[in-house]
């Protein structure tokens, strides 16, 4: 196949995944969207074997190895539960940051399968993009490794931090473009491979001092680091389908950062520096606990509620723990039927990623027509007899618009204290993730149902 | 004088740069989680510069010490591809509209 020609295929195939990405605009589309993409990667594969055209014996261990691939991948796809998206999407990207690093390697050592010249005297543009995609890959994948631990719950959630840690990194990254240069000078392969071994450091040390609630950042910011490393990988190849797709990605997942950052109102700086409330425990923590709390049960909760006319739910992160979602939405249903009008707010960084929540009220069978985002929602909390807050905490803390010693000051949280009557299920009084005390127990209006999440969901439909 | 083809590749880089801005900023935030694993399954597209890498060895030799590398980069991505376009399909298939009969 002429160069020519299969350089515009795979331009047709870039204008396909930005078609993919299109659809998401609505549900509706969505579907479409996926299938652009999908018809985008089958010509992308398919103008690649061509363009090779070399269809020996390696070529059957190319399809035996995509079959492999192709099929561990798709297992996944249909077992995954979708509370677990969060790790599965760590672990992919971790994959994407892994296959960059070795698709670097591969052209490194044998650069003439790549036009890219001969071993030991590689053209510098390429090599510099080699280092770029090996090295992005590289921190995409050591990072992913431990966002996906620590989703997992494999390593612990809280952020570990020890004294220096920012200065190691930052001559850690100053490190790294030494060594870029000097690659470049010497085209030395020992110093390609240390700078692989450094990346894969960094990766890991930025991680590791970012707690639990901060990942829906960690994981947008990595799903935009796989995609600058795809784009420095498709330079070094000269391929334009990679190219558009990785700037796509690094910009989806830029924005997507920005997005989670601006749901709790802290800088990028601020959630990657880490250690979010480790600092700012001990403001006055002690008198508040003193504070009387209005604790109730399933009856008294079915009893506010069937007397509600309308019902505002209010799910965050303990109900994906508790995989209440299936059982909140046949409260829900019962209560329709007594014809109380229902409505979910979610507020940004609601759940371990971006649009988490609603992917599990999806799933649920929850039409996505009653499902609100923050400033949809936030003036009818006033307006509405009982919210019922399930799994969130810190999104609701009213401190947030009320004390400006508070850490959490100034981030945006839904107006659930204006309520008739407020039905928070919780398991303890402990604080949340911020590490401080939500006002909203101690209100007048607010009544605590002290239970596992699907428990207490089963129970007050059973009351109803 | 002629121009470097890199500035014509630079030029799509930024140009894609701003089309994936506005068009990710179109999406409806209840999607973000399928956008999130949408993304992934397309950078997987990477699988083009694996494929290169596994059937560069020479006449005979199917594994050479970079070849090795192309083919676990297909395992890698191939699982993302697949993984990532399915289960975003799964997940797009839940999203239904309210039943009005109900």
């Amino acid at each position: 196949m002429s160069a020519n020609l299969s350089a515009i295929l795979y331009l047709v195939s870039g204008v396909l995944f930005i078609l993919a990405l299109r659809g998401l605009s609505s549900p509706e589309t969505s579907r479409q969207g996926n299938l652009f993409g999908i018809i985008g990667m089958v010509i992308a594969v398919t103008v690649t074997f061509l363009s090779v055209g070399n269809f020996s014996s390696g070529f059957i261990y190319v399809l035996i190895f995509l079959a492999v691939g192709g099929s561990i991948g798709a297992f996944i796809a249909y077992r995954i539960p979708m509370t677990a998206m969060p790790e599965l999407v760590a672990g992919f990207h971790s994959l994407v940051g892994l296959a960059a690093v070795f698709v670097a390697i591969s052209a490194f050592i044998n650069p003439a399968a790549f036009n890219l010249g001969t071993p030991g005297n590689i053209k510098l543009a390429s090599l510099i993009e080699m280092a770029i995609g090996a090295a992005v890959g590289a921190i995409t994948f050591s990072g992913s490794v431990i966002a996906f631990l620590k989703l997992q719950g494999i390593m612990s959630g809280a952020p570990i931090t020890f004294k220096g840690q920012h200065i190691l990194n930052a001559l850690l990254l100053v490190l790294i473009i030494i060594l870029t240069i000097y690659l470049c000078s010497t085209q030395s392969s020992n110093l390609f491979w240390i700078l692989i071994a450094v990346s894969f450091l960094i990766g890991f040390l930025i991680i590791i001092p970012i707690g639990g609630a901060d990942m829906p950042v960690v994981i947008s910011m990595l799903n935009s680091y796989s995609g600058w490393a795809a784009a420095g990988i498709g330079f070094t190849l000269e391929n334009t389908a990679l190219i558009i797709t990785g700037a796509l990605v690094g910009s989806s997942g830029a924005i997507l950062s920005y997005i989670m950052c601006k749901g709790m109102n802290r800088s990028f700086f601020n959630v990657i520096l880490g250690g979010f409330g480790a600092t700012d425990q001990t403001s006055g923590s002690q008198s508040k606990e003193q504070r009387p709390v209005k604790s109730g049960n399933a009856d008294d909760a079915a009893f506010l509620m069937k007397n509600a006319s309308s019902v505002i739910i209010v799910p965050g992160y303990g109900m994906a723990v508790a995989q209440a979602q299936h059982a909140l939405r046949e409260m829900v249903d019962t209560l329709k039927k007594n014809d109380i009008k229902v409505s979910y707010a979610i507020h940004p960084v609601a759940g371990r990623m971006p649009g988490h929540m609603n992917v599990l009220l999806a799933e649920a069978n929850v039409p996505y027509d009653e499902v609100f985002e923050l400033e949809e929602i936030n003036n009818d909390f006033a307006n509405a007899d009982v919210a019922f807050v399930i799994g969130a905490n810190d999104v609701t803390n009213p401190v947030a618009k009320t004390d400006p010693q508070s850490p959490i000051y100034g981030m945006p949280v839904l107006d659930v204290e204006k309520c008739k009557s407020v039905l928070f299920v919780k398991r303890s009084l402990s604080p949340g993730y911020a590490g401080i005390d939500n006002d909203l127990f101690y209100k007048e209006n607010t009544l605590m149902l002290f239970a596992d999440a699907k428990k207490m969901t089963e129970d007050i439909t059973k009351n109803l | 004088m002629e121009i470097d083809p890199f500035i014509f590749r630079l030029s799509i880089f930024i140009l894609s740069i701003f089309v994936g801005y506005y068009v990710v900023w179109s999406v409806t935030p209840s999607l973000h989680t399928p956008l999130m694993s949408v993304t992934n399954a397309i950078s997987s597209v990477i699988i083009v510069g694996a494929i290169i890498a596994a059937l560069s060895g020479s006449d005979g030799v199917v594994f050479s010490s970079s070849s090795i590398y192309g083919f676990l980069a297909i395992i890698l991505a191939a699982v993302n591809i697949f993984g990532g376009f399915l289960v975003t399909q799964r997940m797009l298939a839940m999203y239904k509209k309210k039943k009005k009969d109900k």
